[in-house]
């Protein structure tokens, strides 16, 4: 799913206003009309808005810390201050069973899922994305536009409307990848292109024109460009859409429900079943969530700048 | 199609509990398995591609260019146009199995039913809910969501500690809708008959003295609380790149009507708004096409129980879990009719943008 930014929309590494802006901090004009929005209100406000959006993911770690047997009675604060909030919850959970002992796998299994299914499904799609960009971006050719702006089209469209159809062709009568990692990669891949090949093509097209046409006259190829020249140029776009599709991945729950099995479901699918449960095992819905998460919340925390490069470029995915 | 739900319960009756060497095999395996997939893959792109590269002459160029899109364009056209065309038509179809009366195989056949499958979307009472729910979720979640964004990214502009306040209210984008839905619904939601409130939401109502309230049974009410998770997670996009837009309004302007004595209230009305009202509206469509598709959140929290269902968790119960494919399939078109004005809309704009190119 994207949207068009427009043209003259800032971005923030690069944005030639931002000079401007700090010359001018030191008038005193300047500095009157750098008044922020300050009142105590709005200071208030914003401090209510992070506390809200930060103290749930606390709450949830701090319940997956309370024991199965006061879970459904107690409060994690009330279990805190009798000093029996325990780590058990963990243990039991990752490598004992998720769910009731004589059925279900640990959660362990879910991890190694979602590593499985994430890290191709990452790799696939941008490079496959990377050739298509380059080709619309510097390889003039009939219909160009047309199947660009076709390609564009297709981010907007649900993929509810494919899923029924690219099942049964992935299915056993046909290719009899369904329910293999192989399927589920398959179909996150076609799913992620057409974000991948508009976000991709945006940057290649920036490349300055010399560059590309000094490497022509040389008697480059367009495969020696694309290796030696368009690849390296274009490493902090690749690096902004590897960490935007590793976390739609991650955190996808349909393409994985449909298209995989009970041997590939990465973790969202156990806990989204086990959740809806409010049954025995509840307790143990808290820590498999925050397992879930931690991989992700590290990814964001330590590579957010290409995350949010990536979201500046002119899109957002769902 | 035998219900998905049935092949894994059946699959899981042998006692897996515990890591036995048999665990560490079948991860290794699939991990291996990962690695050579990626290896294989990126060899064959490369052996194409300087394959292409050792052709002579002019036909180089033309060979190098269907090796760059041909894949892309094969994986969408099978994989995105046939099945989006395929299932349009399958909507305005009926799917029965008929025995043949010698043989006694089963065969599928299908039925041209006109639009008797919209007809029992728009009539059949909880069906219909769910698109009238849907709709709901399209303009709850991209207003509020823009509003509180708009609102934060307004506040802390500029402050001390920007960024740090900022990643708070960003770091429910890298959380899954899963997780979201069970902090919401297990953590803040829960509610109790007896005992003490362990939802934190009910702990406060007790707190001060009001009644413990049940969020998620409460229709219509539960709808706008499963509404509050999706806002809870899109509200750090919208933040994040309002943030950028504000930023980039030029300062001379608010300079200018600083000192024509317009307080910090009316330039964020009459200049920034203004300025970043293209941004908005990106934000805005963004939202709205990603609380269209939202199925994880109802799946996760109510499974489309006390009148929450969307479209989204229908279609996928219907085609996937009962087996009424047409009737999946019917409601997956609704969901795109509901998305055709923003694709207009956004191809109208690429194309505004590749003439000012």
């Amino acid at each position: 799913m994207s949207v068009t930014m427009p043209p003259q929309r800032p971005v923030e590494d690069d944005n030639p206003k931002k000079g401007g802006t700090r010359v001018s901090r030191g008038s005193g004009a300047a500095k009157k009309a750098k008044d922020r929005l300050t009142s105590p209100w709005a200071t208030a406000a914003a401090m209510i808005i992070a506390m809200l959006w930060t103290i749930p993911t606390v709450a949830l770690f701090m319940t997956s810390l309370v024991p199965g047997s006061r879970y459904r009675t107690d409060a994690w604060w009330t279990v805190m201050a009798d000093g029996d909030l325990t780590f058990g919850n963990f243990n039991q959970v990752l490598f004992d069973s998720f769910g009731d002992n004589s059925t279900a796998p640990p959660l362990l299994e879910y991890v190694f899922n979602s590593i499985v299914v994430t890290v191709p499904a990452v790799v696939f799609p941008l490079v496959l994305g990377m050739m298509a960009a380059y080709a619309f971006a510097w390889i003039p050719f009939r219909g160009s536009s047309f199947l660009f702006v076709l390609i564009f089209a297709l981010q907007v469209v649900p993929l509810q409307l494919a899923l029924i159809p690219l099942l049964k062709l992935l299915g056993p009568e046909n290719l009899g990848l369904a329910g293999e990692f192989s399927g589920v990669w398959i179909a996150h891949t076609i799913f992620a292109l057409p974000l991948a090949v508009f976000l991709l093509h945006n940057f290649v097209s920036h490349i300055p024109r010399e560059v590309l046409e000094a490497a022509r006259v040389d008697g480059a190829s367009h495969t020696q460009i694309f290796f030696k020249i368009i690849i390296p140029l274009s490493l902090p776009a690749i690096a902004s859409l590897a960490i935007f599709q590793f976390l739609w991945v991650w955190n996808d729950l349909l393409v994985s429900a449909v298209f995989g099995s009970a041997d590939t479901y990465p973790l969202t699918y156990p806990i989204s079943n086990l959740a809806g449960d409010y049954g025995q095992y509840a307790y143990l819905v808290p820590p498999a969530a925050f397992i879930s998460m931690i991989i992700p919340l590290i990814v964001f925390f330590s590579l957010q700048r290409y995350f949010v490069r990536g979201l500046l470029a002119g899109s957002s995915k769902g | 199609m035998v219900p998905m739900e049935m092949q894994i319960a059946a699959s899981r009756v042998l006692p897996t509990s515990g890591l036995g060497a048999d665990f560490w095999a079948t991860q290794g395996q699939n991990l291996l398995m990962a690695g050579i997939a990626i290896v294989v893959f990126i060899v064959i792109v490369l052996l194409i591609m300087y394959g292409a590269d050792l052709i002579r002459g002019r036909g180089r160029d033309k060979i190098t260019l269907i090796v760059l899109i041909a894949p892309v364009l094969l994986l969408l056209g099978i994989g995105l146009v046939y099945p989006a065309l395929s299932t349009t038509w399958l909507s305005f179809n009926d799917v029965s199995n008929e025995a043949d009366p010698d043989t006694g195989i089963y065969t599928t056949v299908m039925q041209f039913v006109g639009l008797d499958n919209y007809r029992f979307a728009f009539t059949d009472p909880s069906t219909l809910r769910t698109v009238i729910n849907t709709f709901v979720w399209m303009v709850l979640v991209p207003l509020l969501s823009t509003g509180f964004g708009l609102a934060y990214a307004v506040f802390i502009d500029r402050a001390k500690g920007e960024k740090v306040l900022k990643s708070l209210v960003f770091m429910p984008m890298a959380i899954s809708l899963v997780g979201a839905s069970v902090i919401w619904g297990n953590i803040m939601y829960d509610y109790n008959q007896v005992g003490e409130q362990t939802g934190m939401l009910n702990a406060l109502r007790s707190l001060v003295g009001l009644e413990p309230y049940n969020f998620l049974t409460d229709n219509p009410w539960n709808t706008f609380w499963l509404i509050i998770i999706l806002v809870w997670i899109q509200t750090g996009f919208a933040m994040v790149i309002l943030s950028a837009a504000i930023k980039g309004v030029p300062v001379e302007m608010n300079e200018a009507a600083s000192l024509d004595g317009a307080n910090a209230w009316q330039r964020f009305w009459s200049i920034t708004i203004p300025s970043i009202r293209s941004t908005i509206v990106v934000v805005l469509t963004t939202i709205t096409i990603m609380a269209l598709k939202v199925y994880d959140i109802v799946r996760t929290v109510t499974q489309g129980r006390d009148g929450t269902d969307v479209v989204a968790n229908r279609m996928y119960v219907l085609s996937f879990v009962e087996g009424r494919e047409p009737l999946g399939a019917a409601l997956a078109v609704i969901l795109f009719v509901f998305v055709i004005p923003i694709v207009i809309y956004n191809v109208r704009s690429l194309n505004k943008v590749k003439e000012n190119h």
